[in-house]
């Protein structure tokens, strides 16, 4: 391994270390996005029904939707600060590839914003009324699902850090970028609770999760230049 | 101290000037800020640039970096376009802007931890021994929020004992500076340059370095 490989992995985790660190330390920006996922989680049985059958009819599609909107809150840290303070320019003007340092960027809000969601997600499954048989593959759709929102988020983020007052202009982005993860998503499910097999829904959202690590950084890399030009 | 001091990588292709531009335009909001403009930095030279609010002093730095892609004219290190060889260009430059790089958040020790291992590998020690010569000892450990302005600057000018590049290219460093910080920091400037290095900086200061020079923009 020449030197240059070496420091490019060291720069890769400080990234990704110096990311989950400020995370930390900024716990708001964690605990918000996911209280928010809870309470838009919750609100369904009392809005609309605590019948199970009614519930478990619905309990995948709201549980994706939740997620999608949870991630629209917790995309805008991706960047902003870093924007604010400057290290953004400090990251563009590393002589390593920008691919890896935004892919451990990309990790590091996955880990905080995503993974915990995941985590919990058997808990409001259980609220729901989901039958247990499809818990397996509501987690394994959310494990698949999640990096690929933070992956597309991470694109729309960086073309938008730049401007001053955005408004809506992020959900706007990121949300059509996000229905296909939307519907196989709860497809799977669906396919569970019938008795079929999820693998072929799952499998398309390995793909999809395969490409846009292969391809979103690059996209967010250039979204950034863009954005601090 | 010592242990700071940075050792300036050469380029042994010394024919052929550290930094060339030449026939530089820009323009921003159909507003030229330059135009025809040409200079060399040569190393061990330190170029101040100069102009008046608004002449595109920041914009000039940034083009230089490889920041702002909105300009024409050449740009070239050591005889060859920046954009051509943008890794070994990054790797020998050190650039500190107006948002000096330094995250509230974070305590100087982590900040430096980052933004010097972007570069290259740089151990606590270096980082310690940096912080004590700007003058935050005792800050190592505090958030960089409970700190003034005048300190997250000297946070970032830490970097410059730290980095061996050759190259600084630094917007306004001195403007939150106390008096003993700017002499401390021409004094660092000087070794720079006595290193064989060179920088380009933006002040209103009057600078008392003798390897000065000065470019004045509109």
């Amino acid at each position: 391994m020449t030197e240059k490989q070496t420091t490019t992995s060291a720069a890769f985790w400080a990234t990704l270390k110096r990311d989950l660190l400020i995370a930390f330390k900024k716990k708001n920006d964690i605990v918000n996005p996911f209280m928010f996922f809870i309470i838009v989680v919750s609100l369904f049985p009392i809005g609309i029904s605590p019948e199970s059958d009614r519930l478990t009819e619905i309990a995948a599609g709201v549980i994706w939707i939740s997620v999608l909107l949870a991630s629209m809150l917790s995309m805008d840290n991706l960047y902003r600060s870093d924007f604010e303070d400057g290290s953004l320019e400090q990251l563009l003007l590393s002589p390593h590839p920008l691919f890896f340092l935004v892919l451990a960027k990309n990790i590091s809000h996955w880990l905080v914003s995503g993974l915990p969601v995941v985590l919990v997600a058997p808990l409001l499954a259980y609220m729901l009324a989901l039958p247990e048989e499809a818990y397996g593959t509501l987690i394994l759709s959310l494990l698949l699902g999640t990096p690929i929102m933070s992956l597309l988020g991470s694109i729309a983020v960086a073309l938008t850090v730049g401007l001053g007052s955005r408004g809506l202009i992020l959900a706007v982005i990121t949300l059509p970028m996000s229905v296909p993860i939307l519907i196989f998503g709860t497809l799977a499910v669906q396919s569970t609770l019938n008795s079929q097999s999820p693998a072929g829904y799952l499998s398309l959202m390995l793909v999809m999760l395969s490409v846009s690590v292969s391809l979103a950084p690059l996209a967010s890399a250039a979204a950034l230049k863009i954005s601090v030009n | 101290m010592s242990s700071a001091a940075p050792t300036i990588a050469s380029n042994s292709d010394t024919d052929k000037p550290m930094l060339a531009v030449r026939a530089l335009f820009c323009e921003r909001d159909d507003r030229v800020l330059f135009k025809n403009l040409d200079f060399d930095l040569a190393p061990g030279q330190v170029l101040q640039v100069q102009g008046s609010n608004g002449s595109g002093k920041t914009t000039l730095m940034r083009i230089l970096c490889g920041l702002n892609d909105g300009y024409e004219g050449s740009i070239k290190w050591y005889g060859q376009e920046i954009e051509e060889q943008a890794a070994s260009f990054f790797s020998s430059l050190l650039y500190i802007g107006h948002r000096v790089g330094v995250s509230k958040v974070l305590t100087p020790v982590e900040n430096l931890r980052w933004s010097c291992s972007l570069k290259q590998a740089v151990s606590d020690e270096q980082i310690m021994a940096a912080l004590k010569e700007v003058g935050l000892r005792g800050f190592e450990e505090s958030p960089c929020y409970t700190l003034s302005a005048g300190q997250q600057q000297r946070v970032s000018l830490a970097r410059l004992l730290i980095s061996p590049a050759s190259l600084w290219v630094l917007d306004e460093p001195f403007t939150t500076l106390d008096k003993k910080g700017v002499a401390q920091l021409e004094g660092i400037l000087q070794r720079q340059a006595q290193a064989g290095g060179s920088v380009m900086v933006t002040t209103h200061h009057n600078l008392d370095i003798p390897e000065l020079s000065v470019l004045s923009l509109g």
